[in-house]
């Protein structure tokens, strides 16, 4: 009988205490740094695009929302001919970022991508890519792994170090 | 204003603000739980969200009102009106302010406890015409619970009405000029109103309805404004027991500087907030315990009680 009392009161007491609502339109929210929201397509500090159409983000997204189609421009690097993704199916599981090699496709803490019409959801590479590096500041996929160019190979080059053996489970 | 419309105005007034002070629960109670969850509750329909009552109604004439094809048609559309009739009617008797009453009636606590028991006929009703097993569960844990309630709550009604010597509302609260009944008679309010929580099948009697075993209980196959006359009887209900509460044991319109009306309205609003104050903190029993507890526990006590009263009431 006094427990109850002791309930009433200490859920009374609750009108006092400051509520946890955030009241979002107006308040803004503040979403942590890895929050996975709107889907982007970064740029190397050189302000090329990152995406090497690989096609690892379109194989590893499990509701296959993610179209590309590969081309090669004149110096025989690959880029994305247009890239497609479908935001009404995306599930923001973030598998395409830890997936893309080159720090390409990035989430971002943004998630008001509300629209009227269904159509509109589905976001061109246009859409998607942005001018900045997105997380990866100085991150530039071929200053790592190298690059192949006539009449040298991978780590050729002066004071060049070799290719990383992607077989080797060494470091 | 001549002398034949004030009846006319007492009630129409009584029951459109019945019926206001219902609509306007919806909102003040999900704001109450609301903000003893550490949440707003509604906000954003007028200000401070006071309009929320409105959208819903707009909401609810807007649903599908689906009648079963399974069901028994004609008493499945009359049960959720008989639980507004009779707790409509059961407001003919507060008296709001001296000699503002709809129904001066003689019997008035009488008539009141006649109106409850009727009011069961809508729950039993509706979870029978449903022609659905939880509905019938529901049912049927109303009619048991309703019954055995409505003994306590009568007999908890009768100290009041001994130390009164009468049955109607206004003599009632004239002979609590000097004492409010619930110094005397604590033990009939606390029965009183733990018997008017079952009564009125409020959240931690809500049994025929408990929605976390029975779906919805005896309202599970209800949609649309049905479904908002159970809600809308469930609300007044609230209202009523609450204002009974005040004229029967908290001295109804009497209190130093405010006019009587004032007075009435502002403890028929403090018991409302208590009503949901219960909903908000305590966890629903189980079946068998809510019997027990009824019939081993406040039925002894009340009968004691009962004696007690009437053995003073003699004496003196």
């Amino acid at each position: 009988m006094l427990s109850i009392l002791r309930t009433v009161w200490e859920v009374f007491r609750h009108l006092f205490r400051k509520t946890v609502t955030v009241q979002y339109p107006e308040e803004v929210v503040r979403l942590p740094a890895r929050w996975r929201g709107r889907i982007v397509l970064s740029r190397d500090p050189d302000g090329e695009e990152r995406c090497v159409a690989c096609y690892l983000c379109a194989a590893a997204c499990p509701v296959d929302c993610i179209a590309l189609q590969a081309t090669e421009d004149d110096r025989g690097r690959r880029y994305p001919e247009f890239f497609r993704i479908n935001f009404s199916r995306c599930i923001f599981c973030g598998f395409c970022e830890e997936a893309c090699p080159t720090y390409a496709i990035q989430l971002t803490p943004d998630f008001e991508m509300a629209e009227y019409d269904r159509q509109n959801l589905v976001y061109e590479k246009d859409d998607l890519t942005i001018d900045g590096p997105g997380k990866y500041p100085g991150y530039n996929f071929y200053r790592v792994a190298g690059l192949a160019i006539g009449g040298k190979d991978k780590g050729e080059a002066e004071r060049e170090r070799p290719p990383v053996d992607p077989r080797s489970l060494m470091p | 204003m001549s002398g034949a419309l004030v009846p006319v105005v007492v009630v129409f007034g009584v029951l459109f603000g019945a019926l206001t002070v219902a609509a306007g629960l919806i909102w003040l109670e999900r704001r109450l739980l609301g903000l003893w969850q550490d949440r707003l509750g509604p906000n954003r329909v007028g200000p401070f969200g006071l309009l929320q009552p409105l959208a819903d109604m707009i909401k609810i004439f807007m649903k599908e009102d689906w009648i079963p094809p399974f069901s028994d048609r004609v008493v499945f559309v009359v049960a959720p009106a008989i639980v507004v009739t009779t707790v409509l009617l059961s407001f003919a008797i507060v008296p709001l302010a001296p000699g503002v009453v709809v129904a001066d009636l003689d019997v008035g606590v009488l008539f009141f406890l006649a109106m409850a028991g009727l009011g069961a006929y809508s729950v039993v009703l509706a979870g029978w015409a449903s022609n659905n097993k939880y509905a019938l569960l529901g049912a049927l844990r109303a009619s048991a619970q309703m019954i055995s309630y409505e003994v306590f709550m009568g007999l908890s009604l009768m100290g009041v009405v001994l130390l009164a010597g009468s049955f109607r509302m206004q003599d009632i609260v004239r002979a609590q000029e000097r004492l409010w009944f619930v110094v005397p008679q604590f033990l009939g309010f606390l029965v009183f109103a733990i018997a008017g929580l079952a009564e009125s099948h409020r959240l931690p009697f809500d049994l025929p309805e408990s929605e976390s075993e029975l779906v919805a209980g005896y309202h599970s196959e209800y949609s649309g404004m049905k479904f908002g006359m159970f809600f809308v009887g469930e609300y007044l209900g609230v209202t009523l027991i609450s204002a009974l509460i005040a004229v029967l044991f908290f001295g109804g319109w009497r209190g130093p500087w405010l006019p009587p009306l004032v007075w009435f309205l502002l403890k028929t609003f403090l018991f409302i907030v208590c009503f949901i104050l219960m909903r908000a903190s305590l966890p629903r029993p189980r079946y068998d315990q809510l019997m027990k507890v009824g019939w081993k526990l406040l039925l002894p006590l009340v009968l004691a009680n009962l004696l007690v009263t009437g053995a003073i009431v003699l004496a003196r």
